[in-house]
């Protein structure tokens, strides 16, 4: 079978790859495109490791295929810096120890991004129901919903 | 989150001037975390990547028959099928890289299975789609056998042998008793003596570990004839020595990159990806990939084992124990990992933070067609204090106490001789109970509020028993449990199973088996030899009274220390 030509913005860049047939997202990102932020953890969508944001929306790239994104925004943990600047979340995270392996971290982070973008003033409740698809095993779930608070209220180094 | 320092206790033992402990800190590895840039296994990339994947076993327990490969080999994308013909030393145990136990498990079954999960045959292809529809197209001929899944059950006569190197599917202790003992004192003369006998039945599950991350392993071919390994194992060096021993290849042809764990908490110390990464590489000459999905990793990812504990205490009106009986069976699944090392553990813990002057404990390592199991946080030690403490709490219920001033009486103390024969030092049981105790808002007696572990240890209770019954209870005769690293690595025999009557060595560990293969440069090996230099001459200080170097430095834990 044919593979297929995916032009699409990554990060904010336009990028080009040939996606396998029935290739999904993520192994279309990680190893077709390269960027490696987005991660496996279960291939059914139940644990959150590889979110992305497809237009601005959270998607598991994992149960998406590659080739519904031609044309689309597709941003990853690894474009949430600028440069050497980091997000406010990423510094957020740093300074509340909100990852301990750091494998659910780009998903975590991911999903936080999306949640402050469409609400800059989160409560707690929202922050939980926006990262209630992201599993942490390392239990860190505390830390990681005090720092996506600090990053709301713009008090990352508290 | 707030954290609270009780530092009116053991104030005099403890230097405030820290400058870290109590203070947040940075993780020096958090950048690359918060940046999606952590090299975690899987983020390493290669042109040609293959994929593996396994043909498991439906049942619990069968026998093999056949294995055809024809009809997967000839599927699109199929570069290769392995079967464990093509593991060059196709039997192991974890621990005989510490010299502890008898290889029981093949990287890939030949004869027969014994849980359900277990690989029989490994599909290399181009993509993991191919080796997954290839994987569904091996014919296993199964002679399938009747299984065991209780501990119990498992140790009755006649019931079916899960692994044959252990005819009786008990673990051979110290190469002589089929259980680990603990003997301390006199528990029947106890029992006896006692006001109130207290006995239970604990029983806890298999718990898996669940790692976000997968176990895998990514092996290419590298320069100099060597194999780069990229692994998820949280045990490096063990993962080293397995590859090594699996493949009778020297361990300095591998090189071996791990240390960034998506999460392992124990369930990532007994892999065995790298060794069929690696061989998928040097078969094919290509980069392998070998990760469990998650399914895989709920299914036969090695858990935490089940314990069945049975307990039985002496005790006197006033809530004083004088005698406690273990017995105690561990779930090994259906080979031994780490399990092994798990009692050895868990009976130097006996009998929990107490000070009781009779203690006995008999021990199982017992093999069931179930996923074997292995290490996680604390294992040996969690699951026989949650039967420990389930069972105070009913000797408390018995002599009508409060569970926290029963435990306060009982406690350990600094100087108190423990059963495993050393010196309680550093004890805090009664600290910790009385501020739980003032936490939960519970009154306690004024005694247990007095006490310290500071104060009443040691004196009469740093004395070993006068007298300890000893027996020669589940003596198991004729084992020669061979030991791997005491004979150099990869070129040391296989260990000899147990000879009993009735028992034949699986084919498996038969010496006929070829070398492992080398397409990189097949005559690497023999030059090599030709120009190897002599030996080096003895060195005399090393000689005479240290016959074994290596793997004794770990022997303490194996419980083989020579005294």
């Amino acid at each position: 079978m044919a593979k297929t030509p995916i032009v699409f913005m990554l990060n904010g860049a336009e990028r080009a790859s040939f996606a396998e047939p029935g290739q999904n997202l993520l192994e279309f990102l990680r190893r077709g495109v390269g960027d490696l932020s987005p991660k496996y953890g279960c291939g059914q969508g139940t644990c959150g490791a590889c979110t992305v944001t497809i237009d601005g929306e959270t998607h598991l790239s994992c149960l998406t295929l590659a080739e519904s994104v031609v044309g689309k925004r597709v941003q990853t943990a690894a474009g949430l810096a600028a440069g050497a600047t980091l997000h406010p979340l990423q510094e957020a995270f740093m300074e509340n120890f909100a990852a301990q392996c750091g494998y659910c971290t780009p998903g975590m982070l991911v999903s936080a991004k999306a949640l402050l973008d469409r609400n800059p003033t989160p409560t707690r409740e929202d922050v939980v129901e926006a990262i209630s698809g992201n599993i942490c095993r390392c239990t860190g779930y505390e830390p990681i919903i005090e720092a996506i608070l600090a990053a709301a209220k713009g008090r990352a180094r508290a | 989150m707030t954290m609270e320092f009780r530092k009116e206790f053991f104030a005099d033992e403890r230097d405030d001037n820290l400058n870290e402990i109590g203070k947040p800190t940075r993780r020096q590895d958090i950048l690359g975390h918060v940046t999606g840039r952590s090299p975690y296994f899987d983020d390493h990339l290669f042109d040609g990547l293959l994929h593996i994947r396994c043909v498991r076993s439906p049942h619990h327990h069968a026998r093999i028959r056949r294995i055809d490969i024809a009809e997967a080999q000839n599927m699109p994308g199929v570069v290769r099928v392995l079967v464990g013909r093509d593991v060059p030393r196709n039997l192991n145990t974890l621990l005989s890289l510490l010299d502890f136990g008898i290889d029981d498990e093949p990287l890939l079954a030949e004869t027969k299975v014994a849980y359900k999960g277990e690989p029989v045959a490994a599909v290399i292809a181009e993509t993991e789609a191919q080796a997954r529809a290839a994987v569904a197209r091996v014919r296993v001929d199964w002679d399938v056998r009747p299984h065991v899944l209780d501990v119990e059950e498992a140790i009755k006569p006649g019931a079916p042998v899960v692994c044959e190197v252990y005819p009786a599917n008990k673990f051979i202790y110290h190469g002589k008793y089929d259980h680990q003992k603990l003997r301390y004192g006199d528990v029947e003369a106890a029992f006896a003596r006692a006001d109130h006998i207290v006995e239970g039945r604990y029983q806890m599950s298999p718990i898996e570990q669940a790692p976000i991350e997968t176990c895998g392993a990514i092996a290419a071919p590298e320069t100099n004839d060597r194999y780069v390994c990229y692994t998820s194992t949280q045990a490096l060096f063990f993962s080293l020595g397995t590859a090594a021993k699996l493949l009778t290849m020297p361990s300095n042809r591998l090189h071996f990159i791990g240390g960034t764990v998506g999460g392992g908490f124990g369930g990532k110390v007994d892999s065995l990806h790298e060794p069929l990464a690696i061989l998928g590489a040097m078969l094919t000459g290509r980069p392998c990939k070998f990760a469990w999905d998650r399914e895989e990793e709920m299914q036969v990812g090695a858990p935490r084992g089940a314990e069945r504990w049975y307990i039985k205490d002496g005790v006197m009106r006033d809530g004083r124990i004088v005698a406690r009986k273990f017995t105690g069976y561990f779930d090994s699944g259906a080979y031994t990992r780490l399990s092994s090392y798990a009692i050895i553990k868990g009976v130097g813990h006996l009998p929990g933070p107490y000070t009781i002057p009779n203690v006995y404990a008999d021990v199982y390592c017992v093999y069931t067609n179930r996923t074997p199991a292995t290490a996680m946080r604390g294992f040996g030690i969690t699951g026989v204090d949650f039967a420990i403490e389930a069972h105070m709490d009913k000797v408390a219920d018995t002599v009508g106490m409060n569970p926290i001033d029963l435990r306060i009486l009982n406690a350990y103390r600094d100087g108190d001789m423990k059963a495993h024969r050393r010196e309680a030092k550093n004890t805090a049981l009664i600290e910790c109970c009385q501020v739980v105790a003032e936490k939960a808002g519970i009154g306690l007696q004024a005694s247990s509020r007095a006490a310290s572990s500071l104060r009443d240890g040691g004196g009469e209770r740093a004395r070993l028993p006068a007298h300890t019954a000893v027996d020669q209870k589940g003596t198991v005769t004729g084992i020669d449990t061979g030991g791997y690293a005491r004979k150099g690595g990869a070129s040391g025999r296989p260990a000899q199973p147990p000879s009993m009557p009735g028992y034949t060595m699986p084919a498996a560990a038969s010496s006929t088996r070829p070398t492992a293969p080398s397409p990189a440069r097949p005559a690497a090996a023999a030059s090599s030899q030709s120009t190897a230099p002599p030996p080096p001459p003895a060195d005399p200080a090393n000689t005479g009274d240290r016959p074994r170097q290596g793997a004794m430095r770990f022997s303490s834990i194996s419980g083989l220390r020579r005294r």
